[in-house]
């Protein structure tokens, strides 16, 4: 018994004393409380935040895959339930919209010495959040089945990757060698969104709400699509980006447009297919004929500070985060993601990233009412995708679908 | 019982009807005749990892003082009931009056939303509800003909389907019927088509959802039954047996009339479980080829980043009464027998 106690009080002195040594942060005190998505990244993040808590700072974190429909809410209430929400570039709208975050100028000016400019996320001029990571979809691609194929250049564009694949098909390698993350949903709207950017198109009417996909631009991104599906597994309109990394792990895939931040999982030699793995070759987006941008939008990840909370909280939540967002952490972990830190270099399996953005590909758009129309391209177009309705038909209802939702939501009249 | 009596002893019950039913169910009906106010948009330069970029952003102060207007909303009446995510009556106005013949006006019906859902919802709901109950009844009959040492066994056995959360349920077939899958490879290799996959075709889509219903429903059945067939009066089926009848007859002619209210209650029941179908559908990524009135609410209020409350509220209103018109004649039915009895 006495043993015990002399070992808890001897634990509990550790953990004191680990508590004054982890809070160099220059917090006082405060409640940092963190909603973010639920993926590795963010967890390292979220770690060197929690370095910050003792002596009066508590730092708590709610790492879910469903907060998008948290953060409205939660951060309406006042004090809001969290001071940090992780947050993208489509996530970051609703936010703006309802006015829920606060700018942060006068706090970057303070404590934001190591953040590149790059990181500010202005709207109006106004920084109203902070971007440390980066993330796009790219090409992987056998090597190996390529040159079986006796290709010799691996393809750079669309029409390209379907004479490929013809190619490989044709030889008897694979019936199937092309897949997409065409599951109906946000992940159909998502390849939509890839494609219609590397047109060069708009989704909306410079300065208002209505659509504009309606055209030639929105018809030669659905020839695309439905080409593409040819050479795909039958029920591609079931397959998610998980469901795709499984088929291209198990080698019924030889070309595919997959996610960058994904890329740990394809290629690594401990994982369970060690040989796919070795001869994967990562390259940026293909693109269009006629065009020279990626087809795959741009996404930054990054973090917001909440309105209704006290400004003592507020500061302390900054703090946490830029102590969580120093170079250091980036170089410890190098592999996780393509981090925005300065002087962050970035390792060789970030390549497909960092070409798709250096390469010229447009940003996911942050306008307000996009959430509609991503809503609404995932849920109409699986009747074309199937065969079932011409392209100009299913653009047609893209659009009344999104009028309804916009007008729904105020954003038409 | 005096009247103050009676009151203290229903009120319990009066007041959590109300807060538990009325109370929701009339603010979503006030909710669904609403829709957002106008945003004020205006256009500014957003910068970026990627760059600066014109785009438009909500003016939010000017769209707070209309909203402290008008807390609730924008007043839209019936409209969001009309509009093209639901009942569409201009669309199938339009459909009406120039098509091509019926089946020129069922595609184009079946190209809206709303109809879309429905039709998945009447064909899962009219399908599933009475092979649940031929199978529940079927296997009632045959476990209670088992020996009594097995009968636990069995009994638990076959509720496991109805054990089972639906969405595992779903999620566990689906990577069954995949084309690598245990089921979905089996399939191919019995129809000898290499190209076979139940998750391409909107037909087999719908089979594999109302087959994984009747799996799934078909253990509530079979227990209701089950008790029911304790209930059966030993001597009535003696004399028949004396009379010489056959199983069948036995069956046809005791057992069923005897069961015969309980069949009533389990097709109520059935019918508003099925009527609400929505798991499957997650669980199979089934949206491409089936939705269903619950799985439209879902994605109404599970959008990438707004949710669409008055279009949610219309839908679950129109469900509401979906669900009361399909209830109806069970109930009327209900409601004769309650009457003749008591007279």
């Amino acid at each position: 018994m006495r043993h015990m106690r002399a070992a808890a009080l001897a634990a509990f002195g550790f953990i004191a004393t680990a508590g004054t040594a982890y809070a160099g942060c220059g917090i006082d005190q405060g409640s940092v409380r963190i909603l973010s998505n639920d993926f590795d990244a963010l967890g390292i993040i979220i770690d060197a935040a929690k370095e910050c808590a003792g002596d009066g700072v508590t730092v708590s974190a709610n790492m879910t895959t469903e907060h998008k429909s948290l953060q409205v809410p939660a951060l309406s209430v006042n004090p809001a339930r969290y001071t940090v929400a992780t947050i993208a570039n489509n996530s970051i709208a609703p936010l703006l919209t309802k006015d829920l975050i606060r700018p942060l100028d006068e706090y970057v000016k303070k404590w934001g010495g190591e953040l590149d400019d790059r990181q500010l996320i202005r709207v109006d001029g106004k920084v109203v959040a902070i971007a440390f990571m980066i993330n796009s979809q790219h090409l992987f691609m056998r090597k190996d089945v390529l040159e079986e194929a006796s290709i010799k250049e691996p393809p750079k564009t669309y029409a390209e990757i379907l004479a490929a694949a013809k190619k490989i098909r044709d030889k008897g390698i694979m019936k199937y060698p092309l897949a997409a993350t065409d599951q109906a949903g946000w992940y159909l709207a998502t390849e939509f969104v890839n494609i219609y950017l590397a047109t060069g198109g708009d989704f909306f009417k410079p300065g208002s709400a209505e659509p504009a996909i309606d055209n030639k631009d929105g018809l030669e991104t659905l020839k695309t699509m439905k080409a593409l599906t040819q050479y795909m597994a039958p029920n591609y309109m079931s397959v998610s980006a998980d469901e795709m990394k499984n088929m291209y792990l198990s080698g019924n895939v030889a070309i595919m447009n997959q996610w960058g931040s994904m890329v740990e999982a394809h290629t690594d030699p401990k994982g369970p297919a060690p040989k796919i793995a070795a001869n994967t070759i990562l390259d940026p987006a293909p693109t269009l004929k006629g065009h020279d941008i990626p087809a795959s939008a741009l996404w930054w990840d990054g973090f917001a500070i909440a309105k209704n909370i006290s400004d003592k909280d507020a500061e302390a939540s900054f703090q946490a985060m830029m102590h969580a967002l120093r170079p250091q952490v980036a170089e410890d972990h190098p592999k996780a993601s393509v981090w925005l830190a300065k002087g962050f270099n970035a390792p060789k399996s970030a390549q497909g990233i960092l070409k798709t953005a250096s390469g010229g590909a447009r940003p996911y758009p942050m306008s307000p009412y996009m959430g509609l129309m991503h809503t609404a391209l995932g849920n109409e177009l699986s009747d074309f995708m199937q065969g079932n309705e011409s392209a100009e038909k299913a653009l047609k209802d893209v659009s009344a679908a999104y009028r309804t939702a916009a007008r729904e939501t105020g954003f038409l009249q | 019982m005096r009247h103050r009596d009676f009151a203290a002893f229903i009120a319990p019950s009066l007041i959590a009807m109300f807060l538990f039913i009325v109370l929701p169910v009339g603010s979503i009906m006030v909710q669904s005749l609403f829709v957002e106010h106008d945003q004020v948009l205006v256009t500014t330069k957003n910068c970026g990892p990627f760059g600066c970029k014109e785009e438009t952003r909500v003016d939010t102060q000017a769209t707070e003082k209309l909203r402290r207007e008008e807390p609730l909303g924008k007043f839209n009446g019936l409209g969001t009931y009309f509009n093209r995510a639901h009942l569409a009556i201009a669309q199938v106005g339009q459909i009406f009056s120039g098509n091509h013949g019926f089946g020129d006006i069922v595609s184009r019906l079946y190209d809206l939303p709303f109809y879309k859902a429905l039709s998945f919802t009447l064909v899962y709901t009219f399908l599933v509800t009475p092979l649940c109950m031929v199978s529940g009844f079927l296997v009632a009959l045959g476990v209670n003909a088992i020996p009594r040492m097995i009968k636990g066994p069995v009994i638990f056995l076959s509720l496991l389907p109805y054990i089972i959360t639906p969405l595992l349920g779903s999620l566990i077939l689906f990577w069954m019927i995949n084309t690598d899958g245990v089921i979905g490879a089996t399939l191919q290799l019995i129809f000898n088509d290499p190209e076979l996959s139940l998750k391409a075709s909107p037909v087999l889509t719908w089979v594999t959802l109302i087959v994984y219903g009747v799996w799934h429903m078909t253990p509530f059945a079979f227990v209701v039954f089950y008790a029911g067939l304790q209930t059966l009066p030993r001597d009535t089926i003696e004399s028949a047996m004396i009379d010489g009848a056959s199983r069948w007859e036995r069956i046809r002619n005791v057992v069923i009339p005897h069961l015969l209210p309980l069949a009533t209650f389990v097709a109520l029941i059935l019918m508003m479980d099925n009527f609400r179908v929505f798991e499957p559908i997650v669980g199979f990524s089934a949206a491409a080829n089936a939705t269903s009135l619950s799985f439209a609410i879902y994605n109404d209020l599970n959008g990438q980043t707004d949710q669409l409350f008055g279009s949610a509220s219309a839908t679950s209103v129109l469900t509401m009464i979906g669900v009361i018109i399909l209830l109806l004649p069970v109930l009327v039915r209900t409601w004769r027998d309650f009457k003749g009895r008591a007279r």
